[in-house]
């Protein structure tokens, strides 16, 4: 499954679309992560353990995306984009979403 | 009495807080800022655009997405700094730096996740607050995503089959 964020794959042509597939997660942090988190934000810098937290929880949403793309009988997926948004205090969903083609 | 000892408390832990912020914080961002150019002088003439077409005619071997994301905190000071701006208005200076290593940061973890790739194509930049409330920042979050080009011949192949 190849993935990009540009309307094509280069040194590709593709001979089939699907439409869009999609995928997402939301995550919530944990009450140790979050008193952690809660030390930090006195003193500033990288909070790693959201960091991490937020990189999975994308990860899985491409997963899940890739999932209905192979479903779809496709091989590659055009045009992905990111979006994040907070649905509740302490858990961010994330999303993913792009166009499902065939490549050769 | 009781009540007034309290808030007396509140607010000294607070005046600590705060003192801690701007000791501590002041110090993790400019190393943080150092270690920024740093790495960035590394990749100085690596291509990385927001454009989406590719104009060049070498062949290419892989085209990937590529992703980079970091969480950054900000500190007591900023945020009490930024609550006496909020009274009279104007920039608010404590939280543009922030802001900037936080996306800085981003786009070096895009580049170092693909060691192999000559140029990046259609850069895109998020950010999002994950953490704090309407009235007080919290953490932000910032995504940096792009797409790896890797042409196969590499410039020294040209140069001889040509």
């Amino acid at each position: 499954m190849q993935l990009t964020n540009i309307e094509s794959i280069p040194g590709k042509t593709i001979v089939e679309h699907y439409g869009l597939v999609q995928g997402s997660s939301i995550r919530a942090k944990h009450v140790g992560r979050d008193f952690a988190a809660g030390l930090k934000n006195l003193v500033g810098g990288e909070l790693r353990g959201y960091t991490e937290l937020l990189q999975e929880s994308r990860a899985q949403a491409i997963e899940r995306m890739k999932l209905q793309a192979i479903e779809l009988g496709a091989n590659a997926i055009v045009n992905v984009r990111f979006a994040t948004s907070s649905v509740a205090a302490g858990a961010s969903e994330m999303m993913v979403y792009g166009t499902a083609v065939l490549v050769e | 009495m009781e009540h007034s000892l309290s808030t007396g408390i509140q607010l000294s832990l607070s005046f600590i807080f705060i003192l801690l912020g701007w000791a501590v914080g002041k110090k993790r961002e400019s190393r943080h800022c150092r270690d920024i150019n740093r790495r960035e002088q590394a990749f100085r003439n690596l291509p990385v655009v927001t454009t989406k077409h590719l104009h060049d005619e070498r062949p290419v071997e892989r085209a990937h997405l590529v992703h980079g994301s970091v969480v950054i905190a900000v500190d007591a000071f900023k945020v009490f700094t930024s609550s006496l701006r909020k009274l009279v208005g104007g920039e608010m200076r404590g939280y543009a730096p922030l802001l900037d290593r936080a996306r800085r940061e981003a786009i070096l973890r895009l580049i170092e996740s693909a060691p192999d790739a000559d140029l990046f194509l259609n850069l895109r930049i998020e950010t999002s607050k994950i953490s704090g409330s309407a009235q007080k920042m919290g953490s932000v979050e910032a995504i940096a995503y792009a797409t790896a080009i890797r042409f196969s011949a590499s410039p020294a192949n040209d140069a001889i089959s040509s």
